[in-house]
């Protein structure tokens, strides 16, 4: 994984004739978080019971018309600020026509042909810390669909309507990605992005975002492939699969002499494969058209200058300021801003060390990082709890840290301490005090304790005396147990090499 | 009291204010009349109980404002709350809407009183109102030494035929190529299609989005002015509706043509010309510019691409815009038995939709389809533009534009079975629809064979006033008084 050459030589896949190149484009569909949804005042919020979120507009009844929820227009431009990409001040909507039960207009309200944002790109980090961009095409703002429900009756099929109307982006990639794990990093960036700008709550399991994933496969030097689109992935572990078997079956029908057909597919993710879902002759005509209901829409440079103004630091300039100015390596600053959750709470119990400290932040990061990386994300795995909901607070935390940089706790009584506050709820200080869980520093003390300790293993002090340096451990080790822990590590090897030697 | 119906809007309006009739009297009448004229097949639905009803609250004082105790017929193609709204189309026969139209709920915001549900033509498509579900809509003129029924025109047939035979003091008509100014010009009354954009399309079943527009058709231009003035205004529910004051249209009507500029489209004077037609436009032209006018030539050079524009543009739209209805969630569905769910959609819209609503979804349909969209609907959308500028043009010139409403008085039954011959229909109203503007027709006077003919005026866009100032004139110069 770590030798330069994963990244300059391209994923292959091993044919019989050869090696065969995979060519990815991504669709992600990324719900619009907004109250309400594109195109009506309708809630937009999950888990309502079925047809409870359903305005007239989302049902078509005769007579309703589409007005545009500026919210979702906002986040739109956003999200295309974020991805650096060109945004268009003029953009239309069109109709992608065709007849379904979850399609109540008949029609979906789309942007074929003037989206409201242009050519961008992410930069994408791989396990083995290269980099890669990768060019994203458009975004544009669409309707979704409601969902058929086949399963409740033996004849007749249900249609729930709560998500039909809500707003999704189209993001659609540029095929630019070369491997599964590039798949695979781009959707994770993609979604991280997506939250940080706060334009999608990225729950993929709730359908908010789903990509489909186009494949073709390549000989090296050779034009694009005829490509399949496989419609509805919904995790970064299935679209990796996806394209994984997708590929594989290509050059399997390749290689034994057959062509591709470019098609719509569907992933099963009980297999892992993926199996056509509707042929040629089922092709539609979607005959898309400007929707004459809306006008096009129009903004200004000041409305994109508010936009901007409120997006906060995005990941990859996060990831490059804990570098650079807070001395992190680029695996904590990649932990640390994975979230943006994460990354704030991290910097607010920063700024409370070195507040508490009055100590610059660039001299306690690495404290506070490593401290939050480990200590922390450990424990809130093991109680099941986001860090939003972590019963220790940055202000707490940054209270025991304090704590330990003045040498009032020593490590093993921090990671004490800390424990009792996951269970209490209780300030670092409070525990300390009721429970007398102060280092000791004390020579005196620490010489008895370490008198006793000799005393009691003649033995291993002759061997140690003897040359068995290794030893050495075991005596810290008996008598930090003898003080309960209690005792300054620093202080016990000093006088323990003192009292062994002389 | 039984004259009460003879009334224009304005009359009634003093009458009820002066307390000479009460709005329950005045509206008994109306249903009495309704109840008497049925054969004419105006209304596809009659709402006696909650006309006396908004009457009465009208009497008691509880309901007020400029229309306070107007009975009126409403197009079926609005959509009206509690009372079946099916846009003459048997795939809604039965279909009660929980909402109210915008332009109807200003209607009623004035305290008009509702008669009913006026028929139309299937979908609003047709211009002679045999296309309804509902059976055909009865003029209720005749030709001299005739006994042989005509059509009202269409699709506000229904509309037209109610008001002149006073069924309603005015009724609401929506007009995509001339469904209001038509039908008007067929049976010898005024009715006005404001500037796209004026009155609201909310919950006004859709034919082409682009060129729906609700206006009023009444006896007189005054009527049509107190009625356009309620039906107008912005609804933010409406994304294409006008963010602009409206003007009291019946308050700032003058009539006044001096200093006025008329311009007379040469384009419009086409070659076989009814000769009784060209005779009435040159008899609007002298009316005119005895008014003091200033009447000049103008040219419109596209327009001979207007009704093949037309006939692109309002299908592809109407294609999309009657996808809803497809048998899922209201209206009627016909399950055909162990078929799936395209079955059901194709049995559904065969057994619903009427042969002109297949015959323009087909078009629409076929002129948005891959390989031919960028020959047709690209197109036509072009020749829409030069079409517009053409107006735009024009206006540099003059302020208003008078034209012949209809190339014929109205026709027998089944006299145009061609498609194409009835399309042609359209040919002058249809340009006006294309650029949005305001257009209206006036009686200007009866052919030989004693059917109304009407003039057309068409304005600037936002320039109704205009419009009903020129429409005025004619009305006053023309004297015209026949009735059915």
């Amino acid at each position: 994984m770590s030798d330069a050459e994963s990244a300059t030589k391209p994923f292959t896949i091993k044919g019989a004739t050869g090696d065969w190149e995979i060519v990815v484009g991504l669709e992600v569909h990324a719900q619009v978080t907004a109250q309400a949804k594109l195109f009506s005042g309708a809630s937009t919020e999950f888990g309502a019971e079925p047809n409870a979120q359903v305005s007239l507009v989302d049902a078509a009844m005769p007579g309703m018309l589409p007005v545009i929820n500026g919210e979702c227009v906002r986040q739109a431009v956003r999200t295309g600020l974020a991805i650096n990409a060109q945004i268009n001040k003029w953009s239309r909507f069109d109709r992608k026509n065709y007849f379904y039960p979850d399609l109540p207009q008949g029609y979906q309200i789309s942007q074929l042909y003037h989206p409201i944002v242009g050519e961008g790109s992410l930069e994408i980090t791989l396990d083995d810390g290269t980099t890669k961009t990768i060019g994203i095409e458009r975004i544009h703002l669409e309707q979704d669909a409601g969902k058929s429900v086949h399963d409740l009756h033996p004849s007749m099929s249900y249609v729930d309507l709560n998500r039909s109307g809500c707003a999704l982006m189209e993001i659609v990639s540029r095929p630019d990605i070369r491997s599964p794990a590039e798949a695979g990093a781009y959707v994770a960036a993609l979604r991280q992005l997506l939250r940080y700008v706060g334009s999608c709550d990225g729950n993929m399991d709730e359908g908010s975002m789903r990509a489909d994933v186009n494949v073709s496969v390549r000989k090296a030097g050779q034009p694009f492939g005829t490509r399949t689109e496989t419609k509805n992935v919904n995790s970064v572990r299935f679209i990796m699969a996806a394209v994984e078997h997708e590929a594989k079956r290509q050059v399997d029908v390749l290689e034994s002499g057959g062509s591709i057909v470019q098609e719509t597919r569907l992933f099963d993710p009980n297999s892992g494969t993926t199996r056509s879902m509707r042929g040629k002759e089922d092709a539609h005509d979607y005959r898309y058209f400007p929707d004459p209901d809306l006008l096009p829409l129009v903004f200004d440079e000041a409305f994109i200058d508010q936009c901007r103004a409120s997006l906060p630091e995005l990941p990859a300039a996060k990831r490059a300021r804990y570098q650079a100015d807070l001395g992190l390596s680029p695996y904590l600053a990649g932990v640390l801003t994975a979230e943006k959750e994460t990354a704030d709470w991290f910097e607010t119990a920063l700024a409370a060390t070195a507040a508490k400290l009055g100590k610059g932040q660039a001299e306690v990061s690495l404290r506070v990082a490593n401290f939050v990386s480990g200590d922390l994300f450990g424990a809130l795995k093991r109680l099941g709890k986001d860090i939003g909901e972590s019963p220790v607070g940055p202000d707490a935390l940054a209270e025991l840290l304090a704590l330990g940089a003045d040498g009032t706790l020593s490590g093993p009584l921090m990671k004490q301490v800390f424990e009792a506050m996951l269970e209490t709820g209780e300030r670092a200080g409070a525990i300390v005090e009721q429970r007398g869980l102060k280092q000791v520093s004390d020579t005196g003390a620490i010489d008895a304790a370490i008198q006793t300790v000799l005393d009691a293993n003649p033995d291993k002090v002759a061997e140690y005396r003897g040359g068995k340096d290794k030893l050495f451990g075991f005596f810290v080790g008996q008598v930090m147990r003898a003080m309960a822990g209690k005792a300054a590590p620093g202080v016990v090897n000093d006088r323990l090499k003192a009292l062994l030697d002389g | 009291m039984s004259n009460l119906t003879d009334l224009s809007l304005t009359e009634m309006k003093a009458g009820l204010a002066a307390r000479m009739f009460s709005a329950v009297e005045l509206t008994q009448a109306h249903l009495d009349a309704m109840a008497a004229n049925r054969h004419l097949n105006a209304y596809i639905v009659e709402t006696p109980e909650l006309a006396l009803a908004q009457a009465k609250a009208v009497d008691d004082g509880t309901r007020g404002g400029p229309l306070a105790g107007i009975p009126l017929g409403i197009k079926d193609l609005f959509a009206t709350e509690g009372v079946q709204t099916t846009a003459g189309s048997a795939i809604l026969k039965g279909f009660v809407p929980r909402y109210e139209s915008g332009v109807t709920a200003n209607l009623l915001r004035d305290g008009a009183v509702f008669l009913g549900k006026l028929n139309m033509d299937e979908f609003a498509m047709g211009s002679s109102n045999e296309t309804s579900a509902f059976g055909k809509v009865i003029s209720p003129w005749k030709a001299r030494g005739s006994d042989a029924e005509l059509v009202p025109g269409g699709s506000s047939g229904g509309s037209a035929a109610a008001v002149a035979a006073r069924l309603c003091a005015g009724a609401t008509g929506t007009d995509t190529g001339g469904s209001i100014r038509q039908p008007a010009a067929f049976v010898g009354i005024a009715g006005i299609k404001p500037t796209y954009g004026r009155a609201s399309r909310w919950g006004t079943i859709a034919f082409a989005s682009s060129l729906d527009q609700a206006g009023p058709m009444a006896r007189s231009v005054s009527d049509c002015a107190h009625l356009l003035t309620s039906m107008c205004g912005f609804d933010d529910r409406d994304s294409t509706s006008l963010d602009l004051p409206v003007p009291d249209f019946a308050a700032g009507l003058t009539g006044a043509m001096k200093g006025k500029r008329v311009g007379i489209p040469a384009e419009y004077r086409l070659d076989g010309m009814d000769p009784e037609i060209a005779a009435l436009w040159d008899q609007g032209i002298a009316w005119l510019r005895s008014e003091g006018a200033e009447i000049v030539s103008v040219s419109l050079p596209h327009t001979k691409y207007a009704l093949p524009t037309y006939y692109i543009v309002a299908p592809a739209e109407a294609s999309s815009n009657l996808a809803r209805y497809d048998g899922v969630r209201y209206g009627n569905r016909v399950t055909p038995p162990g078929g799936n769910v395209h079955d059901m959609y194709a049995a559904t819209r065969a057994a619903g939709f009427g042969k002109e609503v297949k015959r323009r979804i087909m078009i629409g349909t076929y002129v948005l389809s891959a390989g031919f969209y960028d020959a047709y609907y690209t197109q036509a959308q072009k020749v829409r533009a030069l079409i517009a500028r053409d107006f735009e043009l024009a206006f540099q010139q003059c302020d208003v534009l008078l034209t012949p409403t209809a190339p014929s008085p109205a026709f027998a039954f089944g006299a145009k079975a061609d498609p194409i011959a009835m399309y042609l229909n359209d040919v002058f109203t249809v340009p006006a629809s294309l650029a949005g503007l305001p257009a209206m027709s006036v009686p200007a006077g009866l052919s030989a064979s004693g059917l109304p003919l009407g003039l057309q005026i068409i304005g600037r866009p936002l320039d109704e006033m205009g419009v009903l100032d020129a429409g005025l004139a004619i009305e006053r110069a023309a004297g015209f008084t026949a009735r059915p």
